[in-house]
């Protein structure tokens, strides 16, 4: 019997890394702050005073020797989980991410494998700017070689994390820190779940239906899935019936459910926290516009998402820019009311 | 013969087989790339030919790669730069495979689809990237790898003194400091970042003071010599293996070709490599092992024809190895 208990989504990270750790004797986890202070956001809480400094090892702000160290400690056989505080951070140490993690397996032909899981925080809604707020899954998603887990809640995130830390390639898992259940900072209550506690493993590349509907269907991940089930919860009491999809992973992506649903709805809503442009929301619009020939539309597609401008600081401009319950809602209503393209 | 005779020949042997498998690139490189046959207005085209795009050749360097790997195991893990070759032959990485790479062929060591400067080599522990300063983190990685597992076992990052400016050096040395890591640092200064001269580029005359600030030894070798090489790497790999850490060793060393093939080295005096070569460390090793009595006419006849046959059968496989497929293109993006 699988006992299962209710935890945060950084407890539930934190659990699946320290499982993998007591199975393995390759996995060990670095970056800065996760020994004592057990992460920044949580999904190392509880690990050194459990499995030691050999295994939880506090590194140097030095991201690109430390990103490094775990490419070159994996091309050796070891599992390194290294987490990146910030995505938005990535600018330190990119070189070490595309050029090298991301490419060794292919230019060698397939000969060098290289399993580490790159974690780090994304996300704003809480006043953090520019440079702290920022989701960029499509920047990752964009560069060959890189599987992208983006996960959405507690549940999903420990299935998820097992499956990257048993991949043998590089996994960027990326937690938004608004459903990380952070006791100092306001998150989404749906992101903390019921969680077993016997070790299982979530698969890539499989959406997750979160909510049945027949009018129109909201693809998002991460947190804006919690916005999007708010909003399609508020949306039923004026009649319309949405089918809410939470991707769970970009790469590999899920586009089998994304037109099975669109063929049923008729209507496409992608609600996303990245920029607007050259990224997620114009992939899956581009995923419909491909398959023009087995879907048909009742409205043009439409997309919400950062538009094209550095996260603001200021609560009104950042809730601006952000998609918000209210705009996935109005959108809903604009889809309902459009008329089918000619 | 003691063991360090017996890597004495090893040293000449494999400096004799760098330098002409560098001079037979030289020339292979060429085909296909000269007027009549390309572009007419040309006088060069970098991307015909069977070799083709930049190729960085290390003629000159071979003190540096092979004084270091003299004391390696085939455990011991090698990361290299742009600039492989000497490194990955002195690993011991397979002459054909290698060759075939840069061929873009399907028996390349990546199938093709790395080419000269992304060379790798797992069964060998070598490895290499065209990005400068990017063989230190790695080697960090390897050198963890190694500890973690409670071998003896070491890394080493070549480097050039160009590098050696970049954040990744400086990281890698702190972070390999502060975790002890059995890795050595190998500053190959061969005075030019591509055409920038080392006294333009860098604060300090020898990187190898830069030591200082990361609480390591730093061994200066001012000469292109291999036993002077094989002499301090043999210290610092033994520190290594004993646990004491790591080490930065920066060895002056000479270019003798261009950064690349094709590179018209406006930057240096013309008389400068022919300078360079009055020093050449093949006939200075060859001298000390005659001194010695391991070598004399005959040795050193079978030696450089063995090398020769060696070479021309890598080239010979290269040549006649089959293209990968094109939709092979699509595989091994992920293992």
């Amino acid at each position: 019997m699988t006992q299962a208990q209710q935890l945060t989504m950084a407890a539930a990270i934190s659990q699946s890394i320290s499982q993998e750790i007591e199975l393995n004797q390759d996995v060990f986890v670095l970056g800065e702050d996760i020994g004592k202070y057990g992460g920044i956001f949580g999904a190392t809480g509880g690990l050194l005073a459990k499995h030691g400094k050999d295994r939880i090892m506090d590194t140097p702000i030095s991201e690109t020797a430390f990103i490094g160290t775990a490419i070159g400690a994996a091309a050796e056989g070891m599992r390194p989980i290294v987490e990146l505080m910030f995505v938005d951070f990535f600018g330190v140490c990119m070189d070490m991410i595309y050029n090298h993690m991301a490419k060794n397996t292919y230019m060698s032909g397939g000969n060098v494998k290289l399993p580490v899981v790159l974690m780090c925080a994304i996300g704003g809604g809480y006043n953090d700017a520019a440079q702290h707020s920022q989701c960029l899954y499509g920047t990752f998603a964009h560069v060959p070689g890189l599987k992208v887990v983006v996960p959405s809640n507690a549940y999903d995130a420990k299935g998820l994390m097992t499956q990257a830390i048993r991949d043998d390639n590089p996994v960027m898992f990326m937690f938004h820190k608004g459903i990380m259940g952070l006791p100092w900072m306001a998150y989404y209550e749906g992101s903390t779940t019921e969680v077993p506690e016997a070790s299982y493993t979530i698969p890539f590349g499989k959406a997750n239906i979160v909510r049945e509907g027949k009018d129109v269907t909201i693809v998002t991940l991460s947190q804006m899935v919690h916005k999007a089930v708010i909003a399609a919860d508020q949306l039923s009491k004026e009649g319309v019936s949405a089918e809410v999809i939470d991707l769970r992973t970009l790469v590999p992506l899920d586009r089998e459910s994304v037109l099975k649903s669109v063929r049923k709805t008729g209507r496409l809503l992608v609600a996303d926290e990245d920029y607007l442009s050259f990224g997620l929301s114009g992939e899956i619009a581009a995923l419909i516009a491909e398959n023009l020939d087995t879907v048909s539309l009742k409205a043009p597609v439409k997309r919400l998402a950062v538009p094209d401008v550095p996260i603001p600081y200021s609560r009104p401009l950042e809730q601006f820019v952000i998609p918000q319950v209210d705009s996935i809602a109005h959108a809903m209503r604009q889809l309902m009311s459009s008329k089918a393209p000619a | 013969m003691t063991s360090t005779e017996q890597r004495m020949l090893w040293m000449y042997e494999t400096m004799i087989e760098i330098r002409e498998y560098e001079e037979t690139m030289a020339t292979v490189y060429l085909e296909g790339k000269l007027p009549p046959n390309i572009q007419k207005g040309l006088a060069f085209d970098i991307g015909s030919g069977p070799v083709p795009g930049e190729m960085h050749l290390a003629a000159g360097q071979e003190p540096v790669a092979v004084g270091v790997c003299a004391h390696l195991k085939k455990e011991d893990t090698v990361v290299g730069t742009h600039r492989p070759h000497h490194f990955a032959i002195a690993k011991g990485v397979p002459l054909k495979p290698m060759t075939a790479e840069m061929f873009g062929k399907e028996t390349g060591l990546g199938r093709g689809k790395g080419g000269h400067m992304h060379l790798f080599d797992p069964e060998h522990k070598f490895s290499c990237s065209g990005i400068i300063g990017a063989s230190l983190p790695p080697a960090c990685g390897a050198a963890l790898a190694a500890k973690k597992r409670r071998k003896d076992w070491v890394a080493v990052a070549f480097f050039g003194e160009g590098a050696s400016n970049q954040g990744s050096f400086h990281e890698s040395l702190n972070l390999a400091a502060v975790w002890n890591l059995p890795v050595i640092f190998v500053c190959e200064d061969n005075k030019y970042a591509i055409s920038v001269e080392k006294s333009d580029s860098t604060s300090v005359a020898w990187n190898a003071d830069r030591a200082a600030s990361y609480n390591m030894p730093g061994v200066r070798i001012d000469q292109n010599d291999a036993l002077a090489v094989y002499e301090a790497a043999g210290m610092a790999i033994q520190r290594a293996r004993m646990g004491q850490g790591p080490t930065l060793i920066e060895i002056k060393t000479d270019r003798y070709m261009g950064h690349f093939q094709g590179d018209g080295e406006a930057y240096r005096p013309s008389n400068e490599v022919a300078e360079l070569k009055k020093n050449d460390p093949i006939p200075r090793l060859a001298a000390h092992l005659r001194k010695q009595g391991l070598l004399d006419d005959a040795l050193d006849h079978t030696i450089r024809a063995r090398v020769s046959e060696r070479i021309r059968e890598a080239y010979d496989y290269a040549r006649i190895s089959p293209y990968p497929k094109p939709e092979d293109a699509l595989l091994h993006v992920f293992h």
